[in-house]
């Protein structure tokens, strides 16, 4: 039976299921709650000097006829007085102390406000403090969230301050707003952190009203852009915590964040090198009951991979990202479509004879509707596979097992033209 | 037991009911979006069955109605009484899956209904009729749909109804818990809103006005009589009280509030149709005790589709395969219906094997009405039109459904002998488009 118990950065907790700062996050009640359903620790709502929110505050992406598969927000942090939650806090780390409770953070950029406030949360117990420098939206025109994630410098020079006072581990949450992730993961780490974590929201207008013609969500007839979660951020966080964990100068544990819902996201998150991952919009959308789903799945997905550990797989499809330039240019792939499989939907078809190569042909034979791939054209572009609806139907064969791997840098060392193996053939226009 | 009229309401209730905004736009999103999809080459009409669940799929619901009405101008009443499960729905590539096939009719009928109920006109028809003048005989599905065609065309179009009210099968003939009254009335009124024509009901050509009089006033003449009553067993005893015709029975049916048909507790219905089906179904819902249809070859040759015959199951009606009425037993009234039993012999040439009596194997079956739902028979007037040929009693067309009189075209079930509403639309819309043709080149 697999080990899903974690120590991030000293920070222990029994499975790696992390509440992400956020609204289920919000009050001690809903920690407790979230524990009793089997989370493995929490990271606590952003405190920070007070504010307002205003209403409403989500907008979200539907795709034929799924809710929710993008969420954003323009609220922000904790709007409860800081004393009332440190006082939760003090509670429910007495009631778990074996669940990771954290504690984000977000305050003026000042090296006083910043140390009183890391003091105030070190005599809670708690088990670690989480540095908001991501929040896309409202605080970020206060100089704060993503107006610090977004210059290394600054990111550098206020985990520098959070250390000098912090007595639990750090963990810097990055903001995915920039053009590069690396330099201010590298700054947190400078900076001295004992993690990061991301990504934070992006920033997002999730839609228009098409009566009203406000911009989602709407506050009294305007709208603000907002930090956009969900499933549909999660390919952009995959990216950047896998370029961040692959960096070679790169050291510190990675809390993986972005739209995990499953326990195979979560696997994923895990092989792109983080080592906890922290869920938020799933909940909010079905609350703390997925969290079965995401322990019993993701450990026997372990043990049928004998990984026994987290540990075991953390980072290992990390390892296999590379530069483009290092890809196989000989390795040569054809499509080839299961007869028995095929239910006849011609998807394939129109995608490839409008969306690609023309290598798929409509079926001649009387009365069959199974497409024919014509190899001659198929560039092996995958295309067909991926639109097809049947699991296992189209499949990209290896034509050249037995050919030495060759890639663009390879051929350009070589001083060679590099050429590439599929054929170059285009359909001509009727007359 | 008499049923109350709540109970008998309850009974004909809607068995395909509506679908709601959000379990139309599920649906809609589980389409596959198949490229030359097999269920709009299953249909009759051609619909882009993709294309207006696509629509629907993206709210695009008067858009979606505009793609059904334009293959099909009764795309309503035709979401509601096709046999979707042996055309487009029988052809969906989820069967292939075992996942249930998409909900076609259904989406059909949920953006058919939006407009209507709306008001909202999907095309645009030319308000002046100038091309041309064409009369249509028999309100029914038939000629409905082509005077609708011929309005969005140019061509103004009369329909010579001689009921009280439009619609034929639809009106009349339909089990009325798959198409009401009301429905059908609102769409007639939808189509000729939006297409404009005319409907002259309570005329009989051929009493109150002259064919002559029809081929001088108009360029052409449209037949859409359908077929007429239900065909005589032959047997003894069939003139007794009791014994009726099932288009005769469901017609009075239909022409009054459900309670108002009296059945008694013993119903026997002869014949294996739809139409057989939906007698036995209406009877067992309108309070019968016993339904027993009797039906002279095996559950293999039953013609009515596979399921009309669950449905009827489902009512609890009892088949009698390999039964052949021969009297009509009862003193003046129906009291029950002496049968032979007949077992399946030689092939013949439709592959089905004969049914042969079997010696002195006579029996009884009590019953107070007897429904003979055997087929209809054809129309004996359409004989006296001149120069429109007949083939088997049925009027002989050409591809563009115009007969050997070329002042006549004809579609529908006086064509084919008695298919569906989608048929008898794909016929209309040709002949429309086709005599269109004609009057578009100066022709007659």
């Amino acid at each position: 039976m697999a080990d899903l118990s974690t120590n991030f950065a000293g920070i222990k907790s029994p499975n790696p299921f992390w509440l992400a700062s956020a609204p289920p996050t919000n009050s001690g009640y809903q920690v407790n709650r979230a524990f009793e359903a089997g989370w493995g620790g929490a990271v606590w709502k952003t405190l920070g000097g007070p504010i307002v929110n205003v209403n409403s505050r989500y907008g979200a992406l539907s795709y034929r006829g799924h809710r929710v598969m993008g969420l954003n927000n323009i609220e922000l942090i904790t709007d409860r007085p800081i004393e009332t939650n440190l006082k939760e806090i003090r509670q429910v780390k007495k009631l778990w102390p074996n669940h990771a409770v954290i504690v984000s953070l977000m305050v003026e950029s000042n090296q006083e406000t910043w140390h009183e406030m890391v003091k105030r949360v070190n005599d809670t117990g708690a088990d670690g403090i989480e540095l908001n420098f991501g929040c896309p939206h409202g605080m970020s025109e206060r100089g704060m969230g993503s107006a610090v994630g977004q210059v290394p410098q600054y990111c550098e020079q206020i985990t520098t301050w959070v250390m000098e006072a912090a007595e639990i581990p750090v963990i810097v949450k990055l903001t995915p707003n920039v053009a590069d992730i690396v330099p201010p993961g590298m700054a947190a780490q400078r900076g001295g952190a004992n993690a990061v974590s991301l990504i934070n929201t992006i920033n997002s207008v999730t839609g228009v009203n098409l009566d009203t013609l406000i911009p989602n969500p709407a506050v009294n007839g305007k709208s603000a852009h907002g930090g956009y979660c969900g499933p549909a951020v999660r390919p952009i966080a995959l990216n950047m915590v896998g370029s961040l964990s692959h960096h070679k100068e790169f050291d510190l544990p990675i809390s993986g964040i972005g739209g995990v819902e499953t326990w195979r996201d979560a696997a994923e998150f895990i092989l792109m090198g983080a080592s906890s991952v922290q869920v938020c919009t799933a909940v909010m959308k079905h609350g703390f009951r997925i969290v079965t789903d995401l322990v019993t799945g993701l450990s026997k997905w372990m043990d049928e991979k004998g990984f026994k550990t987290i540990g075991d797989f953390s980072g290992l499809s990390a390892a296999k990202l590379s530069d483009w330039g290092d890809l196989d240019l000989n390795h040569r792939v054809v499509a080839s479509i299961d007869p028995e499989k095929c239910i006849g939907c011609q998807v394939c078809y129109i995608a490839c004879e409008d969306g690609a190569h023309q290598a798929i042909l409509l079926p001649r034979e009387n009365g069959s509707r199974v497409p024919v791939i014509n190899e001659k054209c198929c560039v092996g572009c995958n295309l067909c596979s991926l639109v097809c609806p049947v699991d296992g139907c189209i499949s990209m064969v290896v034509q050249n097992p037995n050919e030495p791997a060759k890639s663009h840098n390879e051929y350009l060392a070589a001083g060679e033209e590099p050429v590439g193996n599929y054929p170059r053939h285009s359909a001509q226009i009727p007359h | 037991m008499e049923l109350s009229p709540e109970q008998i309401n309850e009974n004909f209730k809607d068995i395909k009911p509506p679908l709601t905004d959000d379990h139309a736009v599920v649906e809609a999103n589980r389409c596959l979006y198949c490229y030359d999809a097999p269920c709009a080459v299953a249909c009759p009409t051609h619909i882009d069955i993709p294309e207006f669940i696509r629509r629907i799929g993206s709210g695009n619901v008067v858009g979606s109605a505009e793609t059904i009405l334009d293959s099909n101008i009764l795309g309503a009443s035709c979401a509601r009484v096709c046999p979707t499960e042996v055309l487009c729905e029988g052809s969906c590539v989820f069967l292939d899956l075992d996942a249930p096939a998409i909900d076609i009719g259904r989406l059909q009928r949920y953006a058919t209904d939006h407009v209507m109920t709306h008001g909202i006109h999907v095309f645009d028809t030319p308000k002046e009729k100038t091309l041309g003048k064409v009369a249509l005989i028999g309100g029914g599905p038939a000629s409905l749909a082509c005077a609708a065609e011929l309005g969005r065309l140019g061509i103004q179009a009369v329909v010579y109804e001689e009921k009280e009210e439009a619609g034929g099968l639809n009106r009349y003939g339909i089990a009325p818990y798959k198409l009401t009254n009301e429905e059908t009335r609102q769409e007639i009124k939808y189509i000729q809103d939006m297409t404009g024509f005319e409907i002259k009901t309570g005329v009989r050509v051929g009493r109150d006005i002259s064919f002559a009089q029809l081929e001088q006033e108009y360029d052409f003449i449209f037949l859409g009589v359908g077929v007429s009553s239900s065909r005589m067993l032959r047997i003894d005893g069939e003139d007794k009280e009791g014994v009726v015709g099932a288009t005769e029975w469901i017609e009075e049916l239909r022409k009054k509030p459900l309670h108002a048909t009296k059945v008694g507790p013993k119903v026997i219905v002869v014949g294996a149709g739809n139409t057989a089906i939906d007698a036995a179904t209406e009877a067992a819902r309108l309070g019968a005790q016993e339904v027993t249809i009797v039906y002279r070859r095996g559950k293999d040759e039953m013609p009515a589709y596979e399921f009309e015959y669950e449905l009827a199951l489902k009512d609890k009606v009892r088949f009698q395969w390999f039964t052949q009425p021969v009297e009509v037993l009862g003193n003046g009234r129906v009291e029950g219906l002496k049968c032979h039993r007949m077992a399946p012999g030689e092939h013949d040439e439709s592959g089905r094997p004969v049914p042969v009596p079997v010696p002195d194997s006579d029996f009884v079956i009590e019953a107070d009405t007897v429904i003979k739902a055997t087929g209809q028979v054809k129309h004996d007037f359409l004989s006296g039109i001149d120069g429109v040929e007949l083939q088997w009693g049925l009027v002989k067309v050409d591809d563009n459904y115009r007969t050997s009189n070329p002042k006549y075209y004809a579609g529908g079930d006086c064509v084919n002998g008695g298919k569906e509403v989608v048929n008898a639309v794909y016929h209309a819309k040709r002949a429309a488009l086709a005599m269109h043709r004609v009057l578009s080149e100066g022709g007659k």
